[in-house]
């Protein structure tokens, strides 16, 4: 674990009494994710799947440059208010996690959380050249090149930077898949997690979470 | 049919009118706003596919009973308020449950649900909950007080308990409403109103991007779902209230809608005009002039 508040350590309760404490296994929930399945009937899943596409949350969490392209979408120019999209402040809430340019190695773990905290059926899209292959960072030290290495990714949006039309087609284009049924990302993450994990892993050296962040 | 049982069904057929009513407002408000703005604005239905995507969600997360339970509370406060007063009045039919000291447990219900509320969030152990719920409590706290004491002076102007009396009384114009007839009881409750709606310059215990939305952090999933409900319920419920008591009742449905959503613009106006209070200062706001016009209006309406 390497942090010292992370450790195992004995406690002496009020009335004198030695307690063991375990913080990560006492404090965070250790299961792992599991694939959840569709609806069985048909004609239910298409439904939710259209509500879905018209009830898009996304989480604000602005994590490269790409984040300035975000705001004017809530702006009388582009008002992506029309199309069901709204931004929460919370990733428990939140369905869509916009990846808004290059990704440190310190803001991925940050991201990581976010997306396990997020509820499935979740989504995400990757904006700018830096999801992709790392774009302009693509031999920087401090900088992830390919970003579906790490979470999955539904749409990817290319550009440096793209314009704010071009998030909103990328959202029109994560309507069509999730209409589609094929907005699946929660599951495929909890198929491969152990690939997932790896990789992150392999990134961030100061691993002191839970493998996943329920 | 058994009379309680045509009863309930009444009571459950105006609680599925409110819902859709409170639902389409939450779409409807959003939109005049938008509209000013010069934007299109979200589709006045938003409200149910926002609900319908939250209660598909397939995975939800608990953090123990009680967090289950916060939701559930919330929703009973709103629904509970709901059901203890009459809705139209000379009407049999949409009389729900109002009895002889309706008035009492309405005043009650009111902070049924940020109580509950406050255990639920509790549990969940985000520090941005319980700063969200101690906020909400305070500023609750602070504008029961003129909230009370208007609706004890309409009870002693009219010496009754009972709202379905208090309705009656106001009949035959609006020149005998409580609003004309007891402007100063009308004015701590029409102040108060403002901070139980929780619109702009009260609502600070949501603010989201300062404690990202407070008491409901943690609640997501079908959790998140209940309070949405609860969200389109209890400010309807509370604009019957107050048009029960204030602006002589509805005989029907349609001057319901029209009243009640009238007296919700007066908290949008104030809401769109005004900047947001910090708690401590809402606190000292409602405790200051609003309280002071509150027992003046007990005074006035006992000695004179």
């Amino acid at each position: 674990m390497g942090k010292e508040e992370l450790e195992k350590r004995i406690v002496l309760s009020p009335d004198g009494e030695p307690i063991e404490i375990d913080p990560i296994n006492d404090y965070f929930c250790q299961d792992l994710p599991e694939v959840e399945k569709k609806s069985s009937i048909a004609i239910l899943e298409k439904f939710q799947n259209w509500a879905r596409s018209r009830s898009l949350w996304v989480l604000g969490f602005g994590t490269g440059c790409g984040a300035i392209e975000m705001r004017p979408l809530m702006t009388p120019k582009f008002d992506a208010y029309r199309y069901g999209i709204q931004w929460r402040p919370t990733p428990r809430q939140s369905d869509v996690f916009v990846i808004s340019g290059y990704l440190s190695v310190k803001t991925l773990k940050r991201v990581i959380r976010s997306y396990e905290q997020m509820q499935g059926p979740k989504y995400v899209i990757a904006l700018g050249s830096c999801t992709i292959n790392g774009g302009m960072y693509w031999d920087s030290y401090n900088t992830i090149n390919r970003l579906d290495h790490y979470i999955p990714v539904d749409v990817y949006i290319a550009g440096c930077m793209p314009r704010p039309e071009a998030l909103l087609a990328g959202f029109e284009q994560l309507k069509k898949i999730i209409r589609e049924g094929r907005g699946e990302g929660a599951n495929l993450y909890a198929e491969n997690f152990e690939w997932y994990k790896a990789n992150q892993k392999k990134i961030i050296k100061d691993w002191d979470m839970p493998d996943y962040n329920w | 049919m058994d009379p309680i049982l045509v009863k309930i069904l009444y009571a459950l057929l105006t609680l599925f009118i409110v819902l859709n009513y409170g639902l389409l407002i939450q779409g409807i408000v959003p939109k005049i706003g938008a509209r000013v703005g010069r934007r299109h604005g979200i589709p006045f239905y938003q409200a149910y596919l926002d609900i319908i995507k939250n209660y598909s969600k397939r995975t939800r997360v608990t953090h123990g009973i009680m967090f289950y339970i916060g939701p559930v509370f919330r929703l009973t406060g709103g629904i509970g308020l709901l059901m203890f007063m009459p809705v139209i009045f000379g009407s049999n039919m949409f009389q729900n449950f109002s009895f002889t000291g309706d008035l009492l447990l309405v005043l009650y219900f009111q902070f049924f649900g940020v109580l509950g509320m406050a255990l639920g969030a509790a549990e969940s152990g985000h520090p941005h909950s319980a700063i969200g719920v101690s906020r909400g409590l305070s500023q609750t706290t602070a504008f029961e007080f003129p909230l009370t004491l208007g609706v004890l002076s309409l009870a002693v102007q009219y010496q009754t308990l009972n709202i379905s009396d208090i309705v009656a009384a106001q009949q035959g114009g609006f020149m005998h409403w409580s609003i004309m007839t007891n402007p100063l009881a009308a004015a701590a409750m029409l102040i108060a109103f403002l901070g139980a709606m929780g619109r702009a310059p009260f609502d600070v215990v949501l603010a989201p991007q300062e404690i990202p939305i407070g008491p409901p952090t943690e609640y997501q999933s079908g959790l998140l779902g209940v309070l949405q409900l609860n969200r389109a319920i209890f400010p309807i419920a509370k604009l019957i209230l107050f048009m029960n008591l204030l602006f002589g009742g509805a005989t029907s449905w349609p001057e319901l809608f029209l009243k009640t959503f009238l007296i919700y613009m007066w908290s949008v106006f104030v809401g769109v005009v005004f900047p947001r209070f910090r708690v401590d200062h809402s606190v000292r706001w409602f405790l200051g002039v609003p309280l002071l016009i509150g027992i003046l209006a007990i005074i006035v309406t006992k000695f004179f």
